[in-house]
Formats: C-alpha cells, structure tokens, sequence
C-alpha cells in the first residue's frame, strides 16, 4: 500500500521539482524583461534583447498545422481500418504505420530537410501559391523550409499515433450500433459517420490530444525544416522558429547569464503552453463532448 | 433429413416473408440447412430451439444483416411479397427498410437524442429532412411503441437516459420509423425484467395486426404467449441448425406432430 503512494507521489514530486526549477532558473530572465517577454518580438542574444512571441507563434502555429492534417488523415486512415478494410489489408497497414511511429524524429529531420522542404519548394508552395494565392497565408517569398514545412513534418509524425489510436477506439466501440444502423437501413458510410465516429469522439479526441502533445514538444525534427528564424510572418511560406528549436539551438552559446535564464524560461513558457492545451482539451471533453441532448 | 414442409392448412395461409431452402453459413462452417418456412402476414411466429439450433441465424438472414458479419454467407432464396430479396439486383440497404430488426440488447445511438433515435432510420434510409415531418413521426411511432406519454416531455434527452425496458420500446418505435412490412426481433426481451418484459409482450400482440412479426426466443413460456405460430430448430450432431416443425402455436404445444418436438417442449433436450 506505501509503494502505491510513494509512487503516486512521486510524479507529484516530479512535476513541482520541474515547475520550481524552471521557475528559479528563469527568474532573472523574468525580472529583467517583466511579463513583456511573451508578447514582444524581438529575439537578440547580440543586444541581451529577448521577447518570446515568435517562437510561440511558431510553436502553436506548426503544431496546429500538423494536428488538423494528421487529424482528418488519421481518422478517415483510422475509420478505413477499423471497419472497411479487410483483413489481409488491415493488418500489414497497421504493422506499417505503427513502424511509422517508432522512426526516431531525428530520421524525419533528416528526411525533411533533404526530401520534403525540396518538394514543398518545388511543389506543393507554388501549388498552393497559385491556387490559393488570394489568401495572405500563401503569399510571399518561398523558401522549402518555412512554418507549413514544419507543420507537415509534425503531421507525418503524429499521424501514425492519431491513426492507432482512433482505431483501437473506433473497433471497440459495441458492434450492435453498427448492426442497429445498417438495420434501419443506413449504408457503411452512413453507419460510420453518423453512428460510429460520434460514438468514438470523445476517445478520438484524446489521440489528438496525445498527438498535439507530441507536436508541440517536438525539437529536432522541427528545427530542421522550420528554417529557424524568430520572426512572425503572415505566409506559412516563411521561415520560422519554435520553442524547443530556440532551446536547443542556442543552450550551448548561451554564455551571458541573461540569455541562458531567457532561454529557460522558454521552457516555463512551453510547459504552460502545454498545460493550457491540456487544460483546454480536457475543458471540451467535459462540455462539448457530452452525450446528446445535455446541451 | 427431409427438408420440413409446411402443412397444407398453413401453406394456404397468406404469407408475405417465404424463407425457400435456405442455407446459412459463416465462412465454411454450414450454420443452418435446407429451411422452407412461410411466415404468416401480420401475425407473431415465434422461433425457438436450444442455444446454436441457428435460430437467430435464420432470423439474421431474413433482413440480410447476417452476410455484414464473420464472414456470413446464404445460399437459397427469400421472398418478401414475392421477390427474392437475395436476388443480384437487390440492394441490401434497401431490403432493410423493409424489414425492421430488434436487438437482444436495446442499442439506442448514444449520441443520439430520444427523437434523434426514432427518427434515426428516415434520415439515414428515406432521406427525410422536414422538421415537422419528423417530428409527426417521431410521435406517430412513439404512440405505437406505447412509449409517447412516458418520453413526449423528454424528447431531447439522451436515448440511452431511460431505463432499460423504455431503452427496448424506443428501439422498437425506430425500427417501425420508417413502416417497414417485417419486424423482426431477436430475444428482444431476454435482457430485461418481468415488468419490462409483459410490456414489450404486451406490445407486440398490438403491433401484430399491423406488422409481420418473427421474434426469436428461448423462452417457451412466452412464445406460447405472445405467438399464433411457432417454427422450432434444432441441430443435429453435425452443429447444423434445421426446420424440425412448423405450425399453428397451440397445436405444436399440445399435439406436436414430431416426437423431438415433444422432448423439447416438455424440457427432456436442451
């Protein structure tokens, strides 16, 4: 029974250790720059000049990217193996994107930088750039590695997690739903949509918030393709910076004591980045998720 | 063992769903064999068996859900009002507007209101979107299952917030939403308890002048109740469900023409 709650306590004591040290560690940061270092733009370890808001613009911006194209690819991939695919399918698709799943994001970087930032520069940006060019998020300048690359880099990532996930929640749920839907006359797809998907939503909604998790605390292969440059731009086109990239880019010339406590208090700064995602999800779970008819 | 035909006095009857040497099974494994029955228009026929006789088998092949599972196949025909609903140009989505199914559980959509579950089949099968159109439905259907005055002031509750045997009702009030000919119902009171049960046997006798009804069941008691025919299965040593007696319920339950008939309703098998 002790050992149930020394272990118990023990993430609580993680948890506090993590939050009092980032918290210590980024005091000086915090007294020099005041609350200012989250909305000021100006990133300059040459002046001692240092203001967040780029990196979390690019944080939240690449991740929101990556989870709204893993989230519609995953769960139609997900929905597809669950119940359309047949076995001989299924099976060796599931093998393959949980295979997808255990590629180290350091290999996804890579990849990235020498395979798909050519590709978005090549093609899929001009693509876009002349279909969509009305819209001021698919203007300017293209560069390959730029904001959207990022987000696409962590769409890749995150799907394989999204896609198991959401079909592991989607084949369990009871299989006299489906067969009540196609008695009453409803096709596959109707019996998916309507009855099946609404049933799972609230656990599909919890593997995209383990994938946005991932997404937003992803480093290196982000810092390869994202460009690194701490600027907010309208064109997704544009290079960028995140948060992690910021803190492992620049942890080890981080000499003035400043600029290190600056760079730690990037960390607070995820941290509370990440709490207030989970915070918010676990909100809409309770809310907008609730069975029908509460509202 | 001879395909069971029909006697003459219930051949004549009028029958709208013939079941004509039908043949079930799941992936190799042969189910259910060689089956003539002829299910009398708007009256109940009760089929009963001992567990794996294939009885709800049978009763899954009548609205063509059971080729949607392990691999189910059928060989033989169907006939409702005379067409063979197992006929290639045949949709099956189609035929199962037509016949009406009751679960052993009650499966209200759980995401779906009270009137969203009984109107759930119009929108997916029919296309029905008028609100008001709905709505008259919903209640016509709800009145039908003898569920209006228990539900009409909690119309946009969850489906699955009433109790269990209200649960069972709704289903039946959405399986008769769209006003199919059949309805059928597999041991759709087996979950439930005494109370629950003499309602939902209570509403099927009001409902089978209206409706076609099969409803399978292991309980004797209650199909001598509730049914005016009873069709009786039971496998052989093979695992392979067949016809063994069809007939008017009372007969079979007091002058039953086969002798396994007679073991199984005085409870010496299965």
């Amino acid at each position: 029974m002790l050992a149930v709650y020394a272990s118990s306590a023990l993430f609580v004591l993680i948890v506090a250790g993590l939050f009092a040290e980032l918290f210590s560690g980024s005091w000086l940061a915090m007294r020099t720059f005041g609350p200012s270092f989250l909305w000021t733009s100006h990133w300059n370890p040459v002046t001692n000049h240092f203001g967040a808001l780029p990196l979390i613009y690019g944080t939240v911006v690449s991740s929101a990217i990556g989870i709204l194209l893993a989230g519609v690819i995953g769960i139609f991939a997900a929905a597809y193996l669950a119940d359309f695919a047949n076995r001989f399918l299924a099976q060796p698709l599931t093998f393959m994107i949980e295979m997808l799943a255990a590629v180290p994001s350091v290999v996804f970087g890579l990849w990235g930088l020498f395979v798909l930032a050519p590709i978005m520069r090549n093609y899929v940006d001009p693509f876009l750039q002349a279909k969509f060019g009305f819209l001021p998020i698919f203007q300017g300048t293209i560069y390959g590695t730029s904001l959207l690359t990022a987000g696409v880099i962590l769409a890749i990532m995150i799907v394989p997690t999204v896609t198991a996930i959401s079909r592991d929640v989607i084949k369990a749920i009871p299989n006299d739903l489906r067969e009540a839907s196609a008695s009453l006359g409803a096709t596959r797809w109707e019996t998916m949509w309507k009855v099946v998907l609404p049933a799972a939503r609230a656990g599909i909604f919890g593997a995209l918030i383990l994938a946005l998790g991932r997404a937003l605390g992803e480093t290196i292969a982000v810092t390869m393709v994202i460009g690194n440059r701490p600027a907010i731009a309208v064109s997704l086109f544009a290079p960028a910076y995140s948060l992690p990239s910021v803190i492992a880019n620049e942890f080890t010339e981080a000499t003035a004591d400043v600029y290190l406590s600056a760079l730690i208090e990037l960390g607070l700064v995820l941290f509370v980045v990440s709490m207030i995602v989970n915070g918010l999800a676990r909100f809409l779970t309770l809310t907008v998720l609730r069975p029908a008819g509460s509202r | 063992m001879q395909p069971v035909e029909p006697p003459d006095a219930i051949a004549s009857l009028d029958a709208n769903l013939v079941v004509d040497n039908l043949s079930a099974l799941y992936g190799k494994r042969l189910a259910l064999e060689g089956v003539n029955l002829a299910f009398p228009s708007k009256a109940i026929t009760a089929l009963i068996g001992p567990s794996g006789c294939g009885k709800t088998t049978l009763l899954r092949c009548l609205n063509r859900i059971h080729e949607t599972a392990n691999l189910g196949t059928v060989s033989g025909r169907v006939l409702l009002d005379g067409q063979d609903i197992y006929a290639p140009e045949v949709n099956p989505v189609a035929v199962r507007r037509r016949v009406g199914m009751v679960f052993q559980r009650a499966n209200p959509f759980p995401t779906m209101t009270i009137r969203e579950n009984v109107v759930s089949g119009l929108r997916f099968a029919v296309g029905v979107r008028s609100p008001q159109h709905l709505n008259e439905a919903a209640e016509r259907v709800l009145r039908l299952a003898f569920l209006w005055d228990e539900v009409k002031d909690k119309l946009n509750r969850p489906g699955v917030s009433i109790s269990g045997g209200q649960q069972q009702r709704l289903c039946i009030a959405r399986a008769l939403a769209s006003d199919p000919d059949v309805l059928l119902m597999d041991e759709a009171t087996s979950a439930l308890d005494p109370i629950a049960t003499a309602q939902i046997e209570e509403l099927m006798v009001s409902l089978a002048g209206r409706y076609t009804i099969v409803a399978v069941t292991h309980n004797m008691q209650q199909a001598a109740r509730v049914s005016e025919y009873t069709a009786l299965l039971l496998a052989a040593e093979d695992r392979v469900g067949r016809l063994v007696e069809f007939g008017d319920t009372q007969q079979m339950f007091t002058k039953p023409k086969d002798r396994r008939t007679e073991d199984y309703i005085t409870g010496r098998f299965g």
